[in-house]
């Protein structure tokens, strides 16, 4: 089970990491500063395997590969939101952090929840209320990346044609 | 057959592309800087491949230049000894790295250039797909030069009419902004038309496409014509032929008409780039500092529109008024032209090209409790500095009439008096 942090509609990449903390790419530093200013509780006793759920367009603005890299040094099991905006979306797969894309669940999951996720299927489990839900499966070229761990883990062993293959 | 976008990747593929397809695109130019490339640079070393075509890398110092703290400092010489020791041709520090991308000619109708860094969608304004990426495609297209991408459905924005005087494409490209929100354009190609389009100068059309980002769209797109080709001809080393890439009997998602010749200046006001009001309902707000810079709106013609309200008067000597060109060509012809003198005999501070203070870097950070008044993209909490400060979108009119006075000022009244003079 895993205790649930919610983040509200267009969480954008500044509120997530700001620009100044931007400086470095060690995954536990920036994981230090991560919503320092949405929600500071969340880098101070967050503990591992535990999930983040935005609303809409989740990740929205800045290209900042820094906002997933920070949630993922968080120790976050995975990211579930209603949508998420492109850039994040792509940032994510490709570095390895799980994000599931289900409307339901992001608007039906409040803070504090417990939930369990199996991230091979999509399913998530409201504990605390009961409720079941299903994420929208991933296309299968990008399950490819996301099996692989990353994007960088891919190409180490494949062409980047075998992603459409 | 389709609409620009369709257009532009099924030249690249050499067959018709459907909306929805996935394809695996060569990339013409791969963009990064100083901000995004340390990271690009780990996930090249972590593949483990060489790099694919040197020539198409281009890096900038923009974003922490020149260094304003050690941290910054070493991230540039990582960036210098990678550039050695790949041998890479392209290192640029002549300004905000869309500008210099237009400048410098890399960015011509129908090519495919990606960029770590969300404006990346600028270059939509050359008939160029433009987009947005993180530093880990970044490094993944060094070595395979190619990046995926799916076929966009297309939103249409056809905009009719002129504009009155004082109403600039920023107030325009506010405007629709708060028309279709932050989250309206997301997983789009957004395709900007329409008799008021084809007659701007380039200035201004690189505005939509720029902003385009804030609404969430893959890319933003302008046709080539004439305005095209005599800029790239004219202001730029790029080579010609250009190819003049256009819609054929499109199928757009959604088509967005708006009159331009109605609207008043517009303000996208805190804490949202689509919280967009008339100027009039947020006249008199007290503003501390007036920020004109970044790739939205430090060209020359945004300085001369500034320095023609600014010329023998003087700023509210209790706001810092910066100005930041948005490249070393344009500060230097503002230079050259008396422009700079103007600014500065005005009270305003003129710093070296770059991108600190849009991201809340250096060169002018806003403490707890201030307000800014800037010509940027973008107003997201915190992103001038203190979380408890405030950022307000406009045009660098409206921010020079608001550098007068202190407050959010209507720049129709400072227009008119100068054109009665």
């Amino acid at each position: 089970m895993s205790k649930v942090w919610t983040f509200g509609e267009s969480m954008n990449t500044d509120e997530i990491i700001p620009g100044r903390y931007n400086i470095t790419i060690d995954p536990l530093e920036l994981a230090k500063n991560v919503f320092c200013e949405v929600k500071p509780d969340y880098a101070k006793t967050a503990k591992p395997g535990d999930i983040i759920v935005g609303g809409q367009n989740f990740g929205c603005g800045s290209s900042r590969e820094h906002a997933p890299i920070a949630i993922k040094g968080s120790q976050a099991k995975c990211v579930i939101a209603a949508s998420f905006a492109r850039i994040f979306f792509r940032n994510a797969i490709n570095i390895g952090l799980p994000i599931l894309e289900c409307p339901e669940a992001a608007t039906d999951i409040t803070e504090g929840d417990d939930v369990e996720v199996n991230l091979s299927t999509g399913e998530i489990f409201n504990c605390t209320n009961g409720h079941r839900y299903q994420a929208n499966p991933l296309p299968e070229f990008i399950l490819k990346i996301a099996d692989a761990g990353g994007i960088v883990n891919f190409l180490k062993t494949h062409e980047i044609q075998e992603l459409l293959a | 057959m389709g609409t620009l976008i369709e257009e532009i990747f099924s030249r690249k593929v050499g067959r018709p592309v459907q909306v929805g397809e996935i394809l695996l695109l060569d990339v013409d130019y791969i963009m990064s800087h100083d901000n995004t490339t340390p990271l690009a640079i780990k996930a090249f070393r972590d593949i483990g491949k060489p790099i694919h075509d040197k020539h198409r890398i281009v890096i900038h110092f923009d974003h922490a230049y020149p260094a304003p703290n050690i941290l910054a400092a070493e991230n540039h010489k990582k960036i210098i000894e990678f550039v050695k020791e790949q041998g890479l041709p392209h290192l640029l520090h002549q300004g905000v790295c869309h500008q210099v991308m237009i400048e410098e000619g890399y960015i011509t109708p129908g090519a495919i250039v990606i960029g770590a860094d969300s404006h990346s969608n600028t270059y939509g304004a050359m008939g160029a797909f433009g987009t947005g990426l993180g530093s880990t495609e970044i490094g993944v297209a060094w070595v395979t030069g190619k990046c995926w991408f799916k076929v966009p459905e297309t939103i249409r924005v056809e905009l009719r009419g002129q504009t009155q005087p004082g109403v600039y494409a920023k107030d325009v490209m506010i405007h629709i902004a708060g028309l279709l929100g932050m989250d309206g354009g997301t997983y789009s190609s957004v395709e900007f038309g329409g008799e008021y389009i084809y007659n701007l100068p380039m200035h201004e059309r690189i505005i939509f496409p720029n902003m385009s980002t804030e609404i969430g769209a893959k890319c933003g797109l302008i046709a080539a014509d004439d305005v095209t080709i005599n800029y790239l001809e004219n202001e730029t080393p790029a080579k010609g032929p250009f190819e003049r890439i256009v819609p054929v009997n499109p199928r757009y998602e959604r088509v967005l008409e708006v009159d331009v010749s109605v609207l008043a200046p517009q303000v996208a006001c805190h804490p949202d780039v689509d919280n967009v009001k008339p100027l009039t309902e947020v006249e008199g707000l007290e503003v501390h500092e007036v920020y004109i810079g970044t790739c939205t709106n430090a060209r020359y013609e945004d300085l001369e529109i500034v320095a023609n309200m600014l010329k023998g008067k003087k700023v509210n000597p209790l706001v810092r008024v910066i100005v930041t060109p948005a490249s070393d060509r344009i500060y230097r012809k503002a230079l050259t032209n008396g422009l700079i003198d103007i600014l500065m005999d005005a009270g305003c501070t003129v710093t070296g090209s770059g991108c600190g203070a849009c991201i809340g870097r250096h060169g002018g950070i806003l403490a707890p409790g201030e307000r800014a008044l800037t010509t940027m993209n973008r107003n997201f909490i915190g992103r001038m500095g203190s979380p408890l400060s405030e950022i307000y979108l406009a045009s660098p009119a409206t921010a020079a009439a608001t550098a007068l006075t202190g407050r959010i000022t209507d720049p129709r009244e400072y227009l008119m008096l100068n054109a009665e003079r």
